[in-house]
């Protein structure tokens, strides 16, 4: 018998479809890490959307929890259907998968604004620093000096998507690999219990159009340069577990719900709720040609999206008729305005 | 012996001068009186000074479209004074202001000048201050509320209904209106032009009101409960009215609101947030124009194919591009009817007057849900945002119609779904709400190929099924939308068919044509597609004239493909000149096209009309 989680699922009731990806895709580990993530917190997948813009990366929500609603959008818009989509409905749980260029160059403009509302979602970037489904072209986190398949060399400047994220108001950022499950699976975890933007920059090897020697984001070249900040657990908050806390090395964050991220610091001195702190990291993680991954930045602090709204507890769109049809005396009153 | 109640007054002014608040109190003025009226604002797309001219009528018959002649300037902008004399037509009234003598380069024959000094009487008696120029504009209130037979009494009830709470503004506004009275009463000035009088009962109940706010009004009413939309003009005073009355409409037991407003960073992610609200089940709009629908074009298609409902709210200005986005125009017929690439074809709602606005916005969301599709309402400047007297707006009390959607009982009783089905023969598939935890109800929504079952699918078979099926759809909509409104006698074989705000123009032109003797019916096009009763329409008549408010014929090009068998009898009215429609130019157009006709001469455009100065 396969183990059960609180919700008496087991891991294969969070299975999709049969994945389209080429073999080694680093897209398909990333999909493997969120199923575990949400068997491990205990989600019913009948309480999450899943939704994506249009790409390799775009089209794995189809390839995990069957269960869940999903929407495969157009390219780059996915920051805007969910920001529609969670106040049309704020009990469901919001997921969204990208990619680099449906995340850093079509859609960057609709993602930053998604960020500055700090609209609930847990949003991964499946970021292979290409096109995957157009075949190969420079996407706008390609790093600097990276070399295509064909030789063409990349001389522009990476879009940092995690820098980005802070200074634009998200309020929970990570960078991780796809190839870690150990540290991705509770960074997702984490995520998904917190309210707000949650930006998850997930490295993701493109095997077929970028994985040559000359690229920056081929998995050996990947694997020689990551520098985790961190060991990270995940304690939901139905779980007693005391953890043995090591002062100046262990940091403990407690969640709005009641669960809790701790980090055991590897080497580095850093804590994620220092937003300077973030900045600085990353600024010399890219001057010393290092990925730096683990939990960037947290901000538990900031009100999310449908807050600022005042909505009503029922989710707007479950609202009836008698919810929503002001009675035909308020109409009368407004006549009467219109006669002045 | 002047007429009574039959008047155009165009005001010439600067914006940003003030005028917009004198112009109001003119306009209210009148209709308090009891005369049927209404205003056009020709205004600029610019914050303060360039011209403006504001064009009133007051028409005892109650036709409201824009009268073809001007008889009283008010000439009150000196860079434009050149242009608006020659504007006023021959035997009419120019008032302007003779604080300095008229230039001669001002003077002109075969019209009467009545002077004003505004400007010195206003330094005279008012405060030297910001407001000064403002209160300028109030003199011409006070002179034409004398010349023309508008009593103070009638005003100080105006500026009290608009004023209420504010009794300084109200008495320096009133003093002002006082002072350009007295000075006409006090100089023995007259005019034999026309007299405005109160008609005793007349505008009875009566509001006034501008499309954009009944349309407001109306998605309230039809359960709106999110709108994303970005500023632009005409439609910007859409959601802006939402944002005034949801507050106040719109919340429940705890002061909490049961609807979103948001101010998305561009059209695109207004779209966007549409399409995401609408896929959970929310009544989600959007209003724009133009040039926002081309930006959404690409989620229009999502949504059309993905079959989510959504209403788009289009209130069309001058185009192509930036155009002129303060006129009006029907020129996106096209753009709302096959938006987005590939196959499209999509259900438009066409308002006519206020109470059209109301209810067909309200009704728009019923539509967009039994067919899961985006549904736009079709507006114009011209109805959208200038004031148009009505009878008050009225709640038709029915259930929303929600479509097929599928609750979790449903799903128990049925034990199978297929999203995208055709179980009826009637193109429209069941549909099922995110949060129904019913293990049959989840389904995952693209935008790319997929079968019946909602599954990704590049099948041949499976997308031709989803395209003939959506087809299917648009057919069963035809009996489903709005009826057009006929005026019909099997005696008569000239049919007039229009559309949006060209119904009050077209209503006088018919009435002046009949009046020489040429009868017509008349089929008010209230939604495309086009039903049973426009073929029967079409079929029944030799000759149709088709008005609308573009270059190209957008809406006859619509018919010619629908009714090939027909195409021969449409004979295109056009008017373009981002002006509203007024009945002489339509007059004009079908008398020629008559005359062309009987001599056999071939119907050429004739574009004069064009080249005159258009009587703002
Ligand atoms: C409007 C539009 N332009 C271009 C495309 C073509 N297109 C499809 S996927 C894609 C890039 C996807 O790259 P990324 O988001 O990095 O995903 P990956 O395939 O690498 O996972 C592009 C340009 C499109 N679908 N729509
Ligand atoms: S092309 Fe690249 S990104 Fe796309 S599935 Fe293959 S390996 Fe993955
Ligand atoms: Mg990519």
């Amino acid at each position: 018998m396969a183990k059960a989680n609180r919700v008496d699922l087991t891991e294969r009731d969070y299975k999709g479809a049969e994945s389209t990806m080429c073999r080694g895709c680093g897209h398909d580990a990333i999909s493997a890490s969120i199923m575990r993530a949400f068997f491990a917190s205990s989600v019913d997948p009948r309480s999450v959307i899943k939704m994506s813009g249009i790409g390799c990366s775009s089209k794995t929500p189809n390839y995990f929890m069957n269960q869940a609603f999903g929407i495969n959008a157009v390219h780059g818009r996915m920051a805007s259907v969910a920001t529609g989509a969670n106040v049309g409905n704020h009990s469901m749980i919001p997921l969204g998968i990208s990619g680099d260029g449906d995340t850093s160059a079509i859609g960057l403009g609709n993602f930053c604004h998604m960020m500055r509302r700090n609209v609930n979602i847990t949003y991964v970037i499946e970021n292979n620093g290409v096109y995957g489904l157009t075949k190969g072209q420079f996407s706008a986190t390609a790093d600097e000096g990276t070399v295509m398949k064909g030789g063409k060399i990349n001389d522009m400047p990476a879009i940092d998507l995690c820098e980005l994220a802070i200074t634009l108001g998200a309020t929970y950022v990570a960078r991780s690999f796809s190839g870690d499950r150990k540290q991705l699976a509770p960074l997702i975890q984490g995520a998904v219990a917190h309210k707000g933007s949650a930006i998850l920059d997930v490295l993701s090897p493109c095997v077929t159009f970028n994985d040559h020697s000359g690229s920056t984001k081929s998995l050996k070249y990947i694997r020689e340069h990551l520098d985790p900040l961190h060991d990270i657990d995940f304690i939901p908050p139905y779980e007693n577990i005391e953890v043995d806390y090591e002062e100046g090395t262990d940091q403990e964050v407690t969640m709005h719900d009641g669960s809790r991220i701790t980090l055991h610091k590897l080497g580095h001195n850093y804590d994620p709720t220092n937003r300077m702190q973030a900045v600085t990291a990353l600024h010399a993680a890219v001057a010393e040609h290092k990925f730096l991954t683990g939990l960037v930045y947290l901000n538990e602090e900031r009100a999310e999206f449908v807050d600022d709204l005042n909505l009503c507890d029922t989710p707007l769109s479950y609202l009836t008729q008698e919810q929503v049809q002001p009675p035909a005396i308020r109409l009368d009153e407004i006549n009467a305005e219109l006669r002045k | 012996m002047p007429v009574v109640n039959d008047l155009s007054i165009s005001v010439a002014t600067a914006n940003g001068s003030g005028s917009a608040s004198s112009n109001n109190i003119l306009f209210k003025s009148i209709f308090k009186m009891g005369i049927p009226c209404s205003s056009k604002n020709m205004f600029p797309s610019n914050i303060q000074g360039l011209p403006t001219w504001y064009q009133i009528r007051a028409n005892a018959d109650g036709y409201l479209g824009r009268k073809d002649v001007i008889d009283v300037m008010v000439m009150f902008n000196d860079d434009t004074a050149d242009k608006d004399i020659y504007r006023v037509r021959d035997g009419g009234l120019i008032i302007y202001d003779d604080t300095k003598p008229l230039p001669d380069n001002l003077k002109r024959d075969g019209v009467q000048y009545v002077g004003v000094p505004a400007n010195a009487l206003v330094q005279k008696h008012v405060e030297a201050g910001p407001l000064r120029a403002k209160q300028r504009n109030m003199l011409y209130v006070g002179a034409l509320a004398y010349l023309f037979g508008i009593d103070m009494e009638t005003i100080r009830e105006v500026l009290s209904d608009t004023f209420g709470n504010k009794p300084a503004v109200i008495e320096s506004n009133l003093l002002c209106i006082q002072l350009g009275y007295d000075h006409m009463r006090d100089n023995n000035l007259s005019q034999s032009l026309a007299m405005l009088e109160t008609i005793p009962g007349g505008n009875e109940g009566k509001i006034v009101t501008e499309g954009n706010t009944a349309c407001a009004l109306g998605a309230i009413y039809g359960g709106v409960t999110f709108c994303a939309w970005y500023p632009i003009t005409p439609s910007s005073s859409l959601a802006e009215a939402l944002e005034r009355y949801l507050p106040r409409l719109r919340k429940d037991k705890d002061g909490k609101h049961t609807y979103a407003v948001i101010q998305a960073e561009d059209e695109i992610a207004a779209t966007n947030m549409v399409a995401g609200a609408g896929w959970m089940g929310a009544r989600a709009m959007t209003s724009t124009s133009g040039p926002g629908v081309s930006l959404m074009n690409e989620t229009l298609g999502l949504q059309y194919f993905a079959e989510i409902p959504g209403v788009y709210f289009i209130i069309q200005r001058g185009g192509p591009s930036t155009g002129l986005p303060t006129r009006t125009q029907q020129a996106d017929i096209q753009l709302m009817h096959v938006a987005s690439h590939g196959d499209t074809r999509h259900i438009i709602l066409i308002p006519h007057d206020m109470k059209s606005s109301f209810d067909l916005a309200r009704k728009s969301f019923d539509v967009a849900e039994r067919f899961q599709t985006p549904v736009f309402v079709m507006m114009d400047l011209d109805l959208g945002m200038n004031l148009w007297g009505s009878d008050p707006l009225e709640l038709v009390q029915e259930p929303f119609d929600r479509g097929k959607v599928l609750s979790q009982e449903d799903l128990d009783r049925q034990g199978s779904f297929a999203r995208y089905l055709d179980l009826d023969g009637d193109g429209i598939p069941q549909r099922t709400i995110p949060g129904n935890r019913h293990p049959l109800a989840s389904y995952f929504a693209r935008g790319s190929g997929h079968d019946s079952q909602a599954r990704y699918s590049e099948d041949e078979k499976d997308y031709k099924e989803t395209l003939d099926r959506l087809r299917q759809k648009y057919e069963t909509a035809r009996a489903y939308v709005p009826k057009p409104l006929v005026e019909y006698d099997a005696g008569i074989h000239t049919g007039v068919i229009c559309f949006g705000s060209s119904y009050e123009a077209v209503r006088e032109a018919r009435d002046r044509l009949k009046a020489s003797g040429v009868n017509t019916n008349h089929l008010l096009l209230r939604a495309l597609p086009l039903s049973e009763e426009v073929r029967e329409f079409m079929a029944n008549h030799e000759v149709i004239y088709l008005m609308e408010q573009n270059r190209d014929g957008q809406m006859a090009a619509i018919f010619r493909e629908e009714y090939p068998e027909f195409a021969t009898r449409i004979v295109s009215i056009l008017i373009y000149d981002g002006l509203p429609a007024t009945a002489g130019e339509i007059v004009r157009q079908v008398e020629q096209h008559r005359e062309a006709a009987t001599n056999g001469i071939e119907t050429k455009v004739d574009e004069s009309w064009q080249k005159q100065i258009a009587s703002i």
